[in-house]
């Protein structure tokens, strides 16, 4: 069975890469091998309820109309109405730090005047730092200059606060490196965070996934779920085939892999020298969330997404231990502007772990660990927020190992590698990369990803013959 | 196909690239990037468009000619003048 592309993964990337060539009907088939569909943004069913995994929400928002930012591109590329999305807007979301706070809405004039109030002698610079970051072409896939963001924020401003405070919710939403990000990422993540913003769509990560499964479908793209890949075969550098683990073998004239860049790698046969284990992403978190007997803001949150430090100086690093408490990012998902409530109260709670203390745990160790561990993020939140622990009717965790599990990212790593392939490209020819090491990041990012991968090297690659 | 058909089928393939333009007071003469909002990706779209539905390959030197929509009907033109619209 031939095919003209085949794709490795069925989460974001993966699946709107396979929109954007069945649309132009190319013959192609998503394998993925997990029984559900979302890869790192995903969500799982338990006691009746169904729960996001991933990011807390979409980043990125902008209204109907705004046809060339990364939401208007998407929704232009893989054909969607921008109400088919059912976006729900942020109410407001906050950055807490011990000394100050920082409150953003999806009006990037709110969070202006914010640090002009906070800051009062660093606004002029941070007008300054804006007029950099507008400027800046951050999807520009050929540029491989290497800029450190800090030195530029350095450069702006002189307050390391408000540096840290910027950096808290950057860094959570989309940094796979410790201390610093590279400017380009950063831009993005400021611009998806701050001058666009959030938003939850109506039925969550469920309903966009179906959404772009069911295009992808009606399209003729084909997929098979539970079906891993055991190798992909390669001859003098150049793509031959790819063996699946139940048996079947797939010809395919190009393969795009969401499954990350090392663990692509790993699947060819001939690429020992290409793993580069120095490549593989750092970045895992612990998640917490909670289902509470009331809504949120009746307990005292009323805010829609808070990232927080308990002290003044921010640390963006893989802990020592099985977490880092002193910061994190806390989620009410009920506070969006949805048309109709959501049936239960709910919190995220999401704190920096390693992976390699999770991994070193034996089972029983394991389960008391998620446990203990929920307890002291929780414990170290009650230094700024209510006490919500009497409302809990149910509560489930997951850890880096959770996510390896589930997606096969080393590490459970969330944001890839700190050295991203911009351009897609491998060591075998026709082996392409795409998601989180390719370098765009978030939901939408994850999604331009996939379509700018499929775009460039099999939609734009096709040999050219002159029609006579 | 006449030259009013080609200059249909270009319009029918940008208004579904971009279902929220206005393409109603359209100039033909004037580049069409100036006048609405396309960039690069919608230029491929507009490319794998007339692969798709007139199997017709527009080589990457001849991208310059689709630039409004008067210099792409003549460079469509002669090249589709062949082919025959479902009725």
């Amino acid at each position: 069975m031939r095919y003209d592309a085949l794709i490795i993964g069925a989460g974001l990337s993966g699946l709107a890469a396979g929109i954007r060539l069945a649309m132009f009907d190319k013959k192609v088939l998503i394998v993925e091998k997990h029984v559900e569909i979302g890869g790192l943004n995903s969500f799982y069913t338990r006691k009746h309820r169904t729960f996001d995994v991933g990011l807390h929400a979409m980043t990125n928002y902008t209204p109907k109309g705004t046809r060339s930012s990364p939401l208007g591109k998407l929704l232009k590329q893989l054909r969607f109405r921008h109400e088919e999305f059912r976006l729900c807007q942020q109410v407001m979301s906050e950055i807490r730090f011990p000394e100050k706070a920082l409150r953003f809405t999806n009006d990037f004039g709110f969070l202006e005047q914010e640090v002009a109030e906070q800051f009062p002698r660093e606004a002029d610079g941070f007008q300054k730092l804006v007029a950099h970051i507008r400027a800046f072409d951050e999807l520009n896939l050929d540029d491989t200059e290497k800029i450190s963001s800090r030195k530029i924020l350095e450069h702006y401003l002189s307050d390391p606060l408000l540096i840290d405070m910027l950096y808290c919710p950057t860094m959570y939403y989309g940094n796979a490196r410790e201390g610093d990000m590279d400017f380009y990422q950063f831009v993005i993540m400021f611009k998806s965070i701050f001058m666009e913003g959030f938003a939850k769509p109506v039925g969550g990560m469920p309903y966009i996934l179906n959404l772009m499964l069911d295009k992808y479908q009606t399209l003729g793209g084909e997929i098979r779920m539970g079906c891993g890949v055991q190798s992909i075969a390669s001859k003098d550098g150049e793509l031959q085939a790819v063996h699946l683990a139940d048996g079947a073998t797939v010809q395919a004239d190009k393969v795009i892999s969401s499954a990350g860049y090392v663990e692509t790698m790993r699947l060819c046969d001939s690429c020992g020298e290409d793993e580069k284990p120095d490549r593989v992403g750092q970045i895992s978190f612990m998640e917490s969330l909670f289902v509470l007997d009331q809504e949120p803001k009746e307990l005292g949150f009323d805010k829609s997404i808070i990232f927080f430090s308990t002290r003044p100086q921010f640390h963006y690093r893989v802990p020592d231990t099985l977490i880092d408490v002193t910061s994190g990012v806390f989620c009410c998902p009920n506070n969006f502007e949805y048309p109709e409530p959501l049936a239960e109260g709910m919190l995220r709670l999401t704190n920096m772990a390693s992976f390699k203390m999770w991994d070193g745990l034996v089972r029983k160790d394991y389960r008391a660990a998620k446990k203990e561990q929920g307890r002291r993020a929780v414990e170290a939140l009650l230094a700024f927020f209510p006490d919500f622990r009497d409302h809990v009717i149910y509560e489930d965790a997951f850890t880096p190992k959770t996510i390896h599990k589930y997606t096969g990212h080393l590490n459970g790593a969330v944001y890839g590698s700190p050295e991203k392939a911009k351009d897609g490209l491998t060591p075998v020819k026709n082996l392409f990369i795409c998601g989180t090491d390719q370098g765009f990041l978030g939901i939408i990012g994850a999604t331009l990803s996939g379509i700018s991968m499929a775009n460039r090297h099999v939609l734009q690659a096709e040999p050219n013959l002159e029609n006579g | 196909m006449t030259r009013d058909q080609v200059r249909q089928a270009v319009l029918d393939i940008i208004i579904d690239i971009a279902p929220d333009e206005d393409f109603s007071a359209i100039k033909d003469e004037e580049n069409l990037r100036d006048q609405f909002d396309l960039d690069s990706m919608d230029f491929l779209d507009i490319v794998m468009e007339l692969r798709k539905r007139f199997n017709l390959e527009v080589p990457e030197k001849d991208y310059p000619e689709l630039i409004s929509m008067a210099s792409s009907v003549e460079y469509l033109f002669p090249r589709l003048k062949d082919w025959k619209l479902a009725s």
